[in-house]
């Protein structure tokens, strides 16, 4: 098992092998986003910006420009917050082929805190025009969509986390831009889910099993553009919908769905994250108990929405 | 291809010609716009390697407006020098127009997108960076203002053009000792900002940036080096430069000529071609 942000820097580094004009922007913190290797690998292709995020964006842009595709890569908080004003007005209004990609993105970055726990990445980036929003929840998610992002022509970001993912898909999935999977079909409740909680939520149909609860698993890795079928289908055949998400509560997966139910089907929804509050340090599973986003609070929020009344 | 007495004449053009579209239009930046006059005379009419049939030309040297405020004054020059017809700058910023307040790349012949100040120091890094990987001999030029220098931003950017050798990077700040709401004194004091370039391992240059035979000298003399270190100018100017009651005036950073002003305008002048 390796963690998303491994399987990023290797895909990362094959794709600059491959693509002498993808370049590689680091704000020195490749030792923990995965990219070690690609300053090792492809040292021509890897540039070194120092700790200066609204400079790395800025050069991104610049060199988007010119006919490069940069990936900039550092810790969701720095790559989506300390720099959003660049992937702003450099990247994103001027539509610029620039790849942003945010690690360490919720609680699972564990002991350095809040500070470095981003929470808010998902509804920051959703909320910029021409940026797409992807949240890989397995290794070989990450490499397809690294991929995806590569390929594709504009401003992009994919949120990854810190910790082994547990292997999901075979390295045969595609992972289309705008699409969802459905890992396990059910018909009593939805239960919606990004990143490193889609495992939770396939645990948690699990323990919904054994009390003859079926429920439906969506891994909805395209935040922006959404897979709207899928959810209306979703919304239509099952009795509500689950959104659980490693990020505040508040316009992230869960108001995503929400918005995109809202218009076409609207359905009972309860929206599982962190309830407008900041984490803090700990190790990871522990802060997932007192955050109440483990499989059994997945669960419970399901029994909770099918024995409510609508 | 223009001599000194034609540049000049352009510079005066360029000027005319951003006063008439903010006054047409009601709105837009004056001060900045005419302390970067000559500048941008020189740069488009004697010094930049482009080709107005080719916008995207690979081989075309760059020229980034980091004051994306002064915006009149750069598509007065772009259009001069034929990037598109004239008649733009009279929906300058306008619900209809081309021409947002500010430029961007889908305007053509602009090389950036700028309106928030302080980044296109970075995005100047970031085309010189390509220019020198690619093995390419254009050179990227960055105008900036003396009250965005403010912005941290500017300062990573000149330790990582060092850090890179971007001797293809020439920076050009329109010092004209004027921002939004005061001097820059007043506001935030830049102190010794030769020696801060020097201390970040620039090349720095002084100059009167309003004396085209010097700025033509100037440009003429720096030294095309893909690997070296990249060269700043500190260009003294007059906010306001050419037009009376502008110069050295906060008050005319922003706003628009009434007609009185304008008709004052067009005497001190000497009128444009719109």
């Amino acid at each position: 098992m390796i963690a998303n942000r491994i399987a990023y820097g290797e895909t990362l580094t094959q794709l600059a092998l491959e693509n002498p004009n993808l370049l590689i922007l680091d704000a020195d913190a490749c030792k923990s986003t995965g990219i070690l290797c690609c300053r090792e690998q492809v040292p021509k292709q890897f540039i070194q910006c120092g700790i200066a995020e609204q400079n790395m964006m800025g050069v991104a842009a610049g060199l988007a420009l010119n006919g490069k595709i940069p990936f900039v890569t550092t810790f969701a908080v720095f790559t989506c917050m300390r720099a959003v004003e660049q992937v702003r007005n450099a990247v994103c209004y001027g539509n610029l082929n620039v790849k942003v990609v945010g690690t360490h993105a919720g609680l699972e970055t564990g002991g350095d805190g809040g500070t470095h726990q981003a929470i808010e990445d998902i509804a920051i980036m959703r909320a910029l025009p021409n940026m797409i929003v992807q949240v890989p929840a397995d290794p070989n998610a990450t490499r397809k969509m690294t991929r995806e992002a590569a390929a594709h022509t504009g401003p992009a970001y994919l949120r990854l986390g810190k910790d082994p993912a547990p292997e999901l898909y075979s390295s045969e999935e595609e992972f289309p831009i705008g699409g969802s999977k459905v890992l396990r079909e059910g018909q009593d409740v939805s239960l919606v889910a990004c990143g490193n909680m889609v495992w939770r939520a396939l645990e948690a149909a699990k323990l919904l099993e054994q009390e003859g609860i079926q429920a439906r698993v969506i891994d909805l890795y395209s935040i922006k553009p959404i897979d709207q079928e899928t959810l209306r289908k979703a919304a239509q055949e099952t009795k509500g919908i689950v959104t659980v998400e490693d990020h505040n509560i508040y316009g992230g997966l869960g108001g995503a769905v929400a918005e995109a139910l809202g218009q076409v089907c609207p359905a009972r929804l309860i929206r599982l994250g962190l309830k407008d509050v900041f984490g803090r340090s700990g190790n990871p599973e522990p802060l997932y108990e007192m955050y109440h986003l483990t499989p059994a609070d997945i669960a419970a929020a399901a029994k909770e929405l099918l024995s409510s009344k609508s | 291809m223009y001599g000194v007495d034609a540049l000049k004449e352009m510079a005066n053009t360029i000027r005319y010609d951003a006063m008439k579209a903010i006054y047409t239009v009601g709105s837009g930046h004056p001060g900045g716009s005419l302390s970067a006059a000559d500048i941008l005379a020189v740069l488009y009419f004697h010094t930049l390697r482009i080709d107005p049939q080719r916008p995207k030309w690979e081989d075309r040297d760059r020229f980034l407006l980091s004051k994306g405020h002064a915006a009149p004054a750069l598509f007065a020059a772009l259009a001069h020098r034929g990037f598109f017809p004239l008649h733009h700058l009279l929906h300058l910023r306008l619900h209809d127009g081309m021409l947002q307040g500010t430029p961007n790349p889908k305007i053509p012949g602009a090389d950036s997108v700028s309106g928030s100040l302080g980044q296109n120091l970075s995005m100047a890094v970031g085309t010189a960076l390509a220019g020198q990987l690619d093995g390419k001999d254009y050179k990227t030029y960055v105008l900036l203002g003396d009250g965005e220098l403010a912005e941290g931003q500017n300062w990573e950017a000149a330790m990582l053009a060092s850090a890179r050798k971007l001797g293809n990077l020439i920076g050009i700040v329109d010092y004209n000792q004027v921002q939004m709401c005061g001097t820059v004194e007043e506001i935030l004091p830049l102190g010794d900002l030769a020696a801060k370039f020097k201390a970040f391992g620039w090349q720095v240059y002084e100059v009167d940036g309003h004396d085209i035979q010097k700025l033509v000298e100037l440009f003429d003399a720096l030294p095309n080096q893909p690997e070296g270190v990249p060269k700043m100018i500190i260009a003294h100017t007059v906010k306001g430069k050419g037009v009376s009651f502008m110069e050295g005036q906060a008050a005319w950073h922003g706003g628009a000529p009434n007609q009185q002003q304008w008709e004052q305008i067009q005497k001190e002048l000497g009128g444009g071609s719109l």
